[in-house]
């Protein structure tokens, strides 16, 4: 393990920036925080979670798949890809660390996306042990540990001091770079700091949440279960929710005629919304109840089916602060878990 | 990031030819600008289709995989990118990408079966590549019977070749229906399931429906009636697809992706899906 | 002054329920904590009883829940509807959105809605409890001590400038009535008003850039109530889900403010949701203030029926031309 005062983590940033682009969760002037690109005088985001997960860095909101050219009948196909080289992201949360493992077993499958597969090669992954978590945090459900963050870095900020412990190769090289700004430590103040996480951690309002009732194999429990009408009730249809989830990964792909041709693209898309299933001759949920219940079935049953029982959701609290009707996956757990078809 | 092959980035295709079927539905002839196939495939299977800046769609792929030469997609106007293909000349070009889902079980569940297909409307599409495929093959099956039906006899869908080609074959049973009577039509009048009623196949088959989805219900208890199990008919599913490789979340019902666990899916497996599609 | 509490809303909507003057009753529900209430419908005394709520954390406006939730149950339905939610809906039954006659309206008074990202700024994370009116105790897992908070300090910005405590539109009130206040609303949209052009840019392409395009501004406000709005239509062709580019979504943003002006009440639902902090409204007040300039003094939803300034015409309408030229000679 590595050492360096907090006070000067700007010197790590600025030489990580030196080597390859590096994005910590920094704050957007108000009072949220959001991932983006180190440069000097971005301070580091002191609360605990952006409003966007990370997901963006490998899964952008927004990106170019091919472009086109027409000419009379002919076409010409562009591949736009290209490869932007290593980064380094910094301040990632455990449960954003193991969002990445949930979008790896879509993204990474065979046949495997490649513009995923390049960033999260790519990617050097420094994560941050959660102090102080919120109220709205519930990690632990999934069996994540906000004291053991993962990723190919783990940091953790004991005392005046941050800590950093390599846990792959890519880490390795990255606490290489940093090395003449850190010193060897003892892991003792890391694992009091450990200790601390896993007190708070079962005290939090949501430590006794269980994934009991959820899973694969719960369909037939869970679909047809008249709570659904009255948890979706307030449901506006909107896309906040899929949008902030670190684990949502539906998407769209369309085509924008610029003035120069096609560009093809792909975007984050909600199955909260109303066009999602819609085709030319019908469509398959037709009311927020259907769609509602799919978001839900997917996180806690399809997903986990297809997955080896990992359910697509990490415990990070986004939907809990953002839905604007404060619906979300706990009030759906808590209602829905641990009981029997009636 | 280039060496890696993208599914997501498509191919050139280039219609060859453009046959009128019905009055909504043409088919295309598809090969690559060299002039070849642009893919392998197997029989049920799905390509995506497009044309940049009116956008992508999900097609069947009609020709057998026994034909070396070319793809054909008979295609029914009802969106933009139909729409748009419809209005295509030979020669234009347009991309495909695939071979996608799963494929009917031909070389394994099938073999050695006689099989009873069943289509209504377009859905002789999906069928065309299977049947033509056991015709090729055809010491590979038993007895093969065809139910076929649509609105009306304009609304046949290869009707040539079903009867030049599978009307004249050994051993193939080719039985027509229109829903309402017409004037020059002497065949059969009458709803496919009910025609499949009457018919009064015996159970020691493997049956194959695709139509709309009213017709699939239909027909499907009614094989069932007759004492057909479940896990001896076979359908295809429908629903709107983006990715093609059961990503992009779309066609998802259950832990099932359409366009990779489908669209060919076994009735009983159908069964244990949550009902919304 | 009576002090009117979720009790007082329990009582009166168990008593209409029970006299069966009405058929459901449209409030909020508690949540896991005290700040996420949810939009709810009641049908029985016992979930009134137990899940019925208001307090500060209620600044959902009820009134485009009556859109889609007034088709379902027959008879009438009782909302509770704040001060500024009352203008919500006058502006719904002038466009014939919500049946007057299905809708008994209690108006309930409002001392301002507490924001909860202004509380968590204050007090830090784990929060486990929010509990008092005008001074709030806010409890959390890193401290012994509740801290205590003014509820001014930590309003809804929309709630600071509230522009009426008076409700327009009720069948009864609980409590008494309050009075249209000279609110300071446009403040804010003078200050921008006095930036030079490229620092205006720069104000809204900061804020702007960080939308998301999740549509929760759309799907919360009120008078946004198309059945299918035409960016979930795929066949218009602007169908769209993410920004394309930054313009993409300045447009979507502005062209939304366009199509609401006039009928936009300024009930500050569009901020209020926004998952970015995004001051969205200020887009809608700023044509407020621009029509109030150019056609005279108007309050879309102060009454029900009339005609807005952008769908009348008199020989005394000014020309917004004039206007900026004026603006212009002033600066």
């Amino acid at each position: 393990m590595r050492k360096c005062l907090y006070k000067d983590i700007h010197k790590i940033f600025a030489r990580v920036a030196e080597k390859m682009p590096l994005y910590i969760p920094a704050k957007t002037g108000d009072e949220k925080a959001e991932y983006k690109k180190w440069s000097e005088g971005d301070e580091l985001f002191e609360g605990l979670n952006t409003v966007k997960s990370p997901k963006d860095l490998f899964f952008p909101q927004s990106e170019d798949l091919v472009r086109f050219k027409t000419e009379g009948k002919n076409i010409e196909i562009t591949d736009v890809r290209e490869d932007k080289g290593p980064f380094a992201v910094f301040g990632v949360r455990a449960c954003d660390a193991k969002s990445f493992e949930v979008l790896d077993r879509v993204f990474l499958t065979e046949p495997r996306d490649s513009y995923y597969a390049s960033r999260r090669e790519n990617a050097t992954v420094v994560t941050l042990a959660c102090s102080r978590p919120s109220e709205t945090c519930f990690c632990k459900t999934f069996g994540i540990d906000a004291g053991e963050p993962g990723g190919d870095v783990s940091a953790w900020i004991a005392g005046d001091d941050i800590v950093f412990s390599a846990n792959t190769e890519k880490g390795s090289a990255f606490l290489d770079i940093i090395g003449e700004l850190t010193e060897e430590c003892s892991c003792d103040a890391v694992d009091r700091e450990k200790e601390k996480i896993a007190v708070i951690m079962e005290r939090l309002p949501l430590s006794d949440l269980t994934t009991d009732g959820f899973g694969g194999g719960k369909t037939e429990d869970l679909f047809n279960r008249a709570e659904w009408a009255e948890l979706s009730e307030a449901c506006l249809g909107c896309g906040t929710c899929t949008f902030v989830c670190p684990t949502c990964q539906c998407y769209d792909i369309k085509d924008f005629k610029s003035g120069n041709g096609v560009v093809r693209y792909r975007c984050w898309d909600s199955c909260m919304y109303s066009e999602f299933t819609k085709m030319a001759h019908g469509n398959n949920r037709l009311t927020q109840k259907e769609r509602f219940r799919q978001r839900f079935m997917h996180k806690l049953v399809y997903y986990p089916e297809n997955n080896d029982g990992l359910y697509s959701c990490v415990g990070c609290g986004r939907c809990l602060k953002s839905c604007p009707v404060s619906m979300n996956i706990v009030k759906v757990m808590k209602k829905l878990g641990g009981k029997k078809n009636d | 990031m280039t060496n890696y092959e993208e599914t997501l980035i498509p191919k050139l295709g280039v219609i060859t030819d453009v046959r009128i079927d019905t009055p909504d539905i043409k088919t295309f002839r598809v090969v690559t600008p060299e002039g070849k196939k642009a893919f392998d495939h197997k029989p049920g299977q799905c390509a995506m289709l497009s044309v940049p800046g009116v956008g992508e769609a999900m097609f069947s792929i009609t020709s057998s995989p026994t034909n070396e030469e070319y793809m054909e997609f008979s295609i029914k106007k009802c969106g933009c990118v139909t729409d748009w293909l419809h209005s295509a000349e030979v020669g234009q070009q347009i991309t495909i990408r695939g071979p996608y889902g799963k494929p009917f079980p031909v070389d394994s569940e099938f073999a050695g079966h006689n099989m009873l297909f069943i289509a209504g409307g377009v859905g002789l599409a999906p069928l065309r590549s299977v049947i033509n495929y056991c015709r090729h093959y055809r010491h590979r099956y038993g007895k093969i019977d065809i139910v076929y039906g649509s609105r009306s006899s304009a609304d046949l869908l290869d009707y040539k070749e079903i009867i030049e080609e599978w009307t004249r074959d050994v051993d193939v049973d080719v039985h027509l229906t229109v829903d309402n009577a017409e004037e020059g039509w002497s065949g059969h009048v009458g709803f496919v399931p009910n025609y499949v009623k009457e018919l009064g196949f015996d159970t020691n088959r493997i049956a194959v429906l695709c139509g709309p989805p009213i017709m699939i219900k239909f027909t499907l208890d009614g094989l069932c009636s007759m004492g057909f199990e479940k896990q001896q008919v076979y359908t295809t599913l429908e629903l709107r697809m983006k990715c093609g490789i059961g990503k992009c979340g779309r066609c998802n019902v259950g832990s099932k992706y359409v366009c990779k666990d489908g669209p060919v899916f076994r009735a009983d497996e159908l069964e244990s899906l949550p009902d919304e599609y | 002054m009576q002090k009117i509490t979720e009790k007082h809303l329990a009582e009166k909507a168990k008593d209409l329920l029970s006299q069966g003057k009405v058929s459901a009753v449209l409030g909020w529900r508690r949540g896991e904590f005290d700040y996420d209430v949810t939009p709810a419908l009641f049908t029985d005394a016992d979930e009134i009883e137990n899940g019925l709520v208001y307090n500060c954390f209620c600044g959902a406006n009820l009134s485009k829940y009556l859109v889609s939730k007034i088709r379902a149950v027959e008879g009438r339905m009782l909302v509770f509807l704040k001060p500024c939610d009352t203008y919500s809906i006058n502006q719904l039954f002038t466009e014939h959105r919500v049946d007057r006659e299905k809708v008994y309206i209690v108006g309930i008074p409002c001392n301002g809605m507490a924001d909860i990202t202004k509380i968590r700024n204050a007090v830090g994370e784990g929060i486990t409890g929010v509990s008092g009116d005008e001074c709030l105790r806010v409890e959390t897992l890193y401290s012994d001590e509740p801290a205590e908070l003014c509820l001014a300090d930590v309003m809804s910005e929309r709630c600071v400038n509230c522009k009426s405590k008076k409700h327009v539109a009720y069948d009864e009130l609980l409590g008494d009535e309050g009075e249209v206040l000279d609110s300071h609303r446009f403040d804010e949209v003078e200050r921008i008003e006095r930036m030079s052009p490229d620092e205006r840019f720069a104000f809204w392409q900061r804020e702007l850039s960080r939308c998301i395009r999740c549509n929760a501004c759309r799907d919360a406000c009120p008078a946004c109530t198309c059945e299918v709005c035409v960016f979930n239509n795929p066949a218009s062709g602007v169908e769209s889900k993410a920004p394309v580019n930054e313009f993409e979504e300045k447009m979507f943003h502005i062209i939304r403010a366009f199509h609401v002006a006039g009928r936009c009440t300024d009930c500050g639902e569009c901020s209020r949701v926004c998952p970015q902090n995004i001051p969205l409204h200020l887009l809608n007040r700023k044509l407020i203030k621009d029509m109030n300039e150019c056609y005279g003094e108007y309050q879309a939803g102060e009454a029900v029926g009339g005609v807005s300034p952008l769908t009348d015409y008199t020989a005394e309408d000014g020309e917004p031309g004039d206007l900026i030229r004026r603006r212009d000679t002033d600066a």
